[in-house]
C-alpha cells in the first residue's frame, strides 16, 4: 500500500506517494529517475548505492524509503553546481579514480561525507572511510589518490 | 536480490507503542538499522506482514552513565558506540567489537539491539532461493534436515554477532519490554544454543537497552578472524576481560562468537584466578576455550582450523592484556 512520504532530496522538498515496502534505492531510481545511485550487489555488500542521509553515508539498497521520512537525502546528482563538477568529481576525473564507473557514485558520496567531517584526511583515514565500497576494477590506489587530491584543493568547486 | 514482499510499515514513537503493534500484528517484525534484516528478507529468508521501525523511538537511543553502570539503548548505532568516550576508555572490548562489525556505512545505520539479536548464519541458509531449492533447503527454513549435521535434530547455524561476546565477557544485562511489562536478565540468558531459536525473547518482547558494569581495573579486548578484512562476519570472534593484581590474575572472562549457535561465555576459567599467567595457565585457558566452542561447517573455512585458531586468538589477547596491565 502506498503512503505519503515527505523528505528532502538534493535540497528540494518532496512529497510522493510511495509503497510501504519500497527501498530507498528504488524510490530514488524509479520514482525520481535519479539513476546516478547505482544498484550493485543489491545486498549491502558493495557500497555502490551509498547516498547521504543527513550527511551520513547510508546504503540505499538496505534502507526503507519510509524509514528516512523527514530526512535530507543527497545523491551524486546533487554534488555539481551550475554544471560544474564538485571537487571530488573533478579529482576522480583528473586522477583516473573512475574506471568502469559503476562504483564511482558510491565512492564519491562516501568520500564527500569524509571530507565534510575531516577536510584533511590521511590515506589510512580515506581507506577506512571507503572500506565499505568495492571497486571490481580494483582501482583503489587511484581512488585514494583522487580523494587525497580533492582534499588538497580546498573548497574550490569550479 | 529479490523484491521485498508486501508489508505494512509502522514507525512508533515509543517502545510501548512498538510492543503494542507487535501484539496487534502477530507476523510482524521489529526493524532497526535493517542492514541484516532487509537483505535476508529480499533473499526470501523470512517475511513479515508488518515491519515496526524502531528508528523514531528516542528512549532507545539513550547512552548514559548511571553511577557505576553504563546504560546503552538498543537503538544506539554501532558507530556511536565505537566512538563514545566512556565506551572507548572503560569498555574497550565493546568499542572494538562495534568497530569490527561490517563497514562504516553499515555501522552508522546498524544498532546495538540489531547486532545482539542478529539472525544466525550458515552457508546453507544465507543463499538465494534457487541455491537453497537445489539443495532441498535446510531445517532452518523450508527443509527438514540440517545440512551441517544431517543426523541432528537441531539446527547448527552459527551466531555471528560481534558485540555479544564483548558484552557477555563484560557481564552485561539486558532490559526487555513486553506486554506484561519490563524485565531484566543477564545477557547470557538471552541466548539459546539452537540455530533456529537462538533468542529467549518472548513473542511480543522487545530488547530495549543493555546495561554494563564499569569495573575499575578491568582491561578488555575483542578480536575476530575473517576472510575479508574490510567487511565480514566472524569466522571466530573472541572477547577477553582481564584484571591483574600484581603477578596474579584477579579476573578472567572470555566469550566467543561465530563458533556456536549462541555467543559462548567460556566456563572453567575461575580456577585460574589467584594464579600467575604462566604457560600452564595459558594451556588451561586454551583447553577451556576449545571445550566451550563447537564450530560446524557453517562457513567455507574449515572446522578444524576454526577449532584450533579460536583458542590461539584468545591466548594472544590474554597475553597482550596481561602484559599491558603490568604497566598500569
Amino acid at each position: 500500500m502506498k503512503k505519503l512520504l515527505t523528505l528532502t532530496v538534493n535540497g528540494r522538498l518532496r512529497e510522493d506517494a510511495v509503497a510501504e515496502n519500497a527501498l530507498l534505492i528504488d524510490y530514488l531510481r524509479d520514482t525520481l529517475g535519479l539513476t546516478g545511485t547505482k544498484q550493485g550487489c543489491d545486498g549491502g555488500e558493495c557500497g555502490a548505492c551509498t547516498v547521504l542521509v543527513d550527511g551520513v553515508p547510508r546504503l540505499a539498497c538496505s534502507t526503507l524509503a519510509h524509514s528516512v521520512e523527514g530526512r535530507s537525502i543527497e545523491t551524486v546528482e546533487g554534488l555539481s553546481t551550475a554544471g560544474n563538477l564538485s571537487r571530488l568529481q573533478r579529482a576522480f576525473h583528473e586522477h583516473l579514480g573512475s574506471q568502469c564507473g559503476f562504483c564511482t557514485p558510491g565512492m564519491i558520496m562516501a568520500a564527500e561525507a569524509l571530507l565534510r567531517r575531516n577536510p584533511q584526511p590521511s590515506r589510512d583515514e580515506i581507506r577506512a572511510a571507503l572500506a565499505g565500497n568495492l571497486c571490481r576494477c580494483t582501482g583503489y590506489v587511484k581512488i585514494v589518490d583522487s580523494v587525497e587530491a580533492a582534499s588538497k584543493c580546498g573548497e574550490v568547486t569550479a | 536480490m529479490g523484491a521485498l514482499s508486501e508489508f505494512r510499515f509502522f514507525r512508533p514513537a515509543s517502545a510501548a507503542d512498538a510492543v503494542r503493534l507487535r501484539g496487534e500484528f502477530p507476523a510482524s517484525r521489529f526493524i532497526a538499522g535493517g542492514t541484516d534484516l532487509l537483505p535476508n528478507m529480499r533473499r526470501g529468508l523470512g517475511g513479515a506482514e508488518a515491519l515496526i521501525d524502531l528508528g523514531a523511538v528516542a528512549e532507545m537511543k539513550e547512552l548514559r552513565r548511571d553511577g557505576e553502570r553504563l546504560h546503552i539503548g538498543a537503538g544506539v548505532t554501532l558507530a556511536t558506540l565505537a566512538a563514545d568516550p566512556i565506551v572507548v576508555s572503560r569498555l574497550p572490548a565493546l568499542a572494538q567489537a562495534a568497530l569490527a562489525v561490517a563497514g562504516p556505512t553499515h555501522r552508522s545505520a546498524a544498532t546495538l539491539g540489531g547486532n545482539l539479536c542478529l539472525e544466525t548464519r550458515c552457508q546453507y541458509f544465507n543463499q538465494s532461493e534457487h541455491w537453497r531449492a537445489a539443495n532441498q533447503f535446510c531445517m532452518k527454513l523450508d527443509g527438514d534436515t540440517c545440512r551441517v549435521a544431517p543426523k541432528s535434530s537441531r539446527c547448527y547455524a552459527a551466531f555471528s554477532g560481534d558485540v555479544a561476546p564483548a558484552l557477555l565477557a563484560l557481564g552485561a544485562e539486558v532490559e526487555l519490554l513486553g506486554p506484561q511489562g519490563a524485565r531484566r536478565l543477564p545477557l547470557a540468558e538471552l541466548y539459546v544454543d539452537d540455530g533456529m531459536r537462538w533468542l529467549a525473547l518472548g513473542a511480543d518482547e522487545l530488547l530495549v537497552a543493555v546495561t554494563v558494569p564499569l569495573v575499575a581495573g578491568r582491561a578488555s579486548a575483542y578480536a575476530k578472524l575473517r576472510v575479508r578484512g574490510a567487511i565480514d562476519f566472524p569466522l571466530a570472534g573472541v572477547a577477553v576481560v582481564l584484571r591483574r593484581d600484581g603477578d596474579t590474575l584477579a579476573e578472567l572472562r572470555i566469550a566467543c562468537t561465530g563458533v556456536s549457535s549462541r555467543p559462548e561465555l567460556i566456563a572453567g576459567l575461575d580456577e585460574l584466578v589467584g594464579q600467575t599467567l604462566d604457560d600452564a595457565a595459558l594451556a588451561t585457558m586454551e583447553r577451556q576455550v576449545k571445550r566451550g566452542i563447537q564450530p560446524m561447517e557453517t562457513t567455507l573455512m574449515s572446522v578444524p582450523w576454526r577449532r584450533r585458531a579460536t583458542p590461539v586468538l584468545a591466548k594472544r589477547l590474554v597475553r597482550r592484556l596481561w602484559d599491558e596491565a603490568k604497566g598500569g
